[in-house]
């Protein structure tokens, strides 16, 4: 029923011009009339302060609960697309197998290549295909939580889409962020990003083995580093060779005693 | 280019709102993007109209109140805008234990709607 004339008419087909309204009455008569309504519109300012992103944000702290309901430390992996995640998530797997309960969450715009790789390593693993969105946001990583983190899952590792910029902004619900950079990089990209640099207390440098054939320099990158995220905590290695990994192994470790 | 999702979001806020205060139509929207929200201010503002579209926001007025980033000093409670090159340090006292106390914010501030007189 139309709130405003009574008429049974769907509300639809007619409108009300603020004023008044005519529409035509199938009654079987040809006829139509005006009803006056409401005579004026006024504003009205309603003050929400409130976060846009309030939705993303609500399910992120219900993932949050869940993951702490069950006793699971999430790491958010970010970085730049081709910087070793998910190499460095294979030799991880490999080195905490049969030691820390782990599950992988993947996601890529397309292909579910990089859970095809992490599969088979003592985890279980599940890829995130995001198509045309370049972040994972809370939504996708919760309906995945049940099947995969449950069972006695102690370290849930989420590698976001390969992207130093938007995955920053869009809370999934992990313990914290880990940022990765690797030495074919620019020292300086922790201050050219700072969006996801100041929010990472947790920094990676990832193929050191390469860092004596490039013009690239540990300290410097390592002050960048500083600058935006005071008392960030630093891991040097090489997946590939291992030097560094047995730190890292033991760190992650002992997240989840 | 997340601005899109973002933009999806808010508009879907401004549609709750709206419904539940009886809009007529959305007249202006004022949102708050801080310098590190991760959110670009132009995009936003060329996307918004085009999710607005077919909404009772349509052809509303998009407002974005832009915020520098600010930082505070846990050491003295020293708190300005946070130097170019960022996060150096307390201008005060030299503490590197500075927090960011502004410039991540990405909310919606206000709404102005047309309602019917009541």
């Amino acid at each position: 029923m139309c709130k405003d004339c009574g008429c049974g008419i769907d509300p639809d087909v007619h409108t009300h011009n603020g004023v008044t309204h005519s529409h035509p009455h199938p009654h079987g008569q040809e006829h139509s009339h005006e009803h006056p309504v409401s005579s004026a519109v006024e504003a009205r300012t309603v003050v929400l302060q409130q976060k846009i992103l309030s939705r993303n944000d609500e399910q992120a702290e219900r993932n949050r609960a869940w993951l702490s309901e069950h006793d699971v430390v999430a790491v958010n992996l970010i970085s730049s697309p081709g910087s070793g995640k998910t190499y460095l998530l294979e030799r991880t797997l490999d080195g905490l197998r049969s030691k820390v309960p782990c599950a992988v969450i993947t996601g890529d715009q397309r292909t579910d290549n990089d859970a095809r790789r992490l599969m088979g390593r003592g985890a279980p693993v599940r890829q995130i295909e995001t198509i045309n969105s370049c972040h994972l946001d809370a939504e996708q990583v919760g309906r995945l939580l049940p099947e995969i983190a449950g069972g006695g899952v102690k370290l849930l590792f989420i590698e976001n889409v390969g992207n130093l910029v938007c995955p920053a902004a869009f809370d999934l619900g992990e313990s914290f962020k880990i940022a990765l950079l690797s030495t074919t990089e620019g020292e300086d990209k922790p201050v050219k990003y700072p969006t996801l640099f100041s929010t990472a207390p947790v920094a990676v440098l990832t193929k050191m083995d390469l860092a004596p054939y490039l013009d690239w320099d540990v300290a410097s990158c390592r002050a960048a580093l500083r600058q935006v995220r005071p008392g960030v905590f630093i891991f040097e290695l090489s997946a590939k060779t291992g030097i560094g990994m047995d730190a890292w192994l033991d760190y992650l470790t002992k997240l989840t005693e | 280019m997340h601005e899109l999702s973002v933009a999806q979001a808010l508009i879907e806020q401004v549609e709750a709102t709206a419904t539940k205060e009886h809009a007529l139509r959305v007249v202006r929207v004022v949102i708050t993007v801080g310098a590190l929200s991760g959110v670009d201010a132009e995009a936003m503002r060329s996307l918004f109209p085009l999710v607005a579209e077919g909404t009772v926001a349509a052809d509303a007025e998009l407002v974005i109140e832009q915020v520098t980033v600010r930082v505070r000093c846990r050491e003295c409670g020293h708190e300005a805008p946070a130097e170019a090159e960022l996060f150096v340090g307390c201008a005060a006292c030299g503490s590197k234990k500075v927090e960011l106390s502004a410039g991540r914010e990405l909310n919606i501030k206000s709404l102005e709607l047309e309602v019917n007189e009541r």
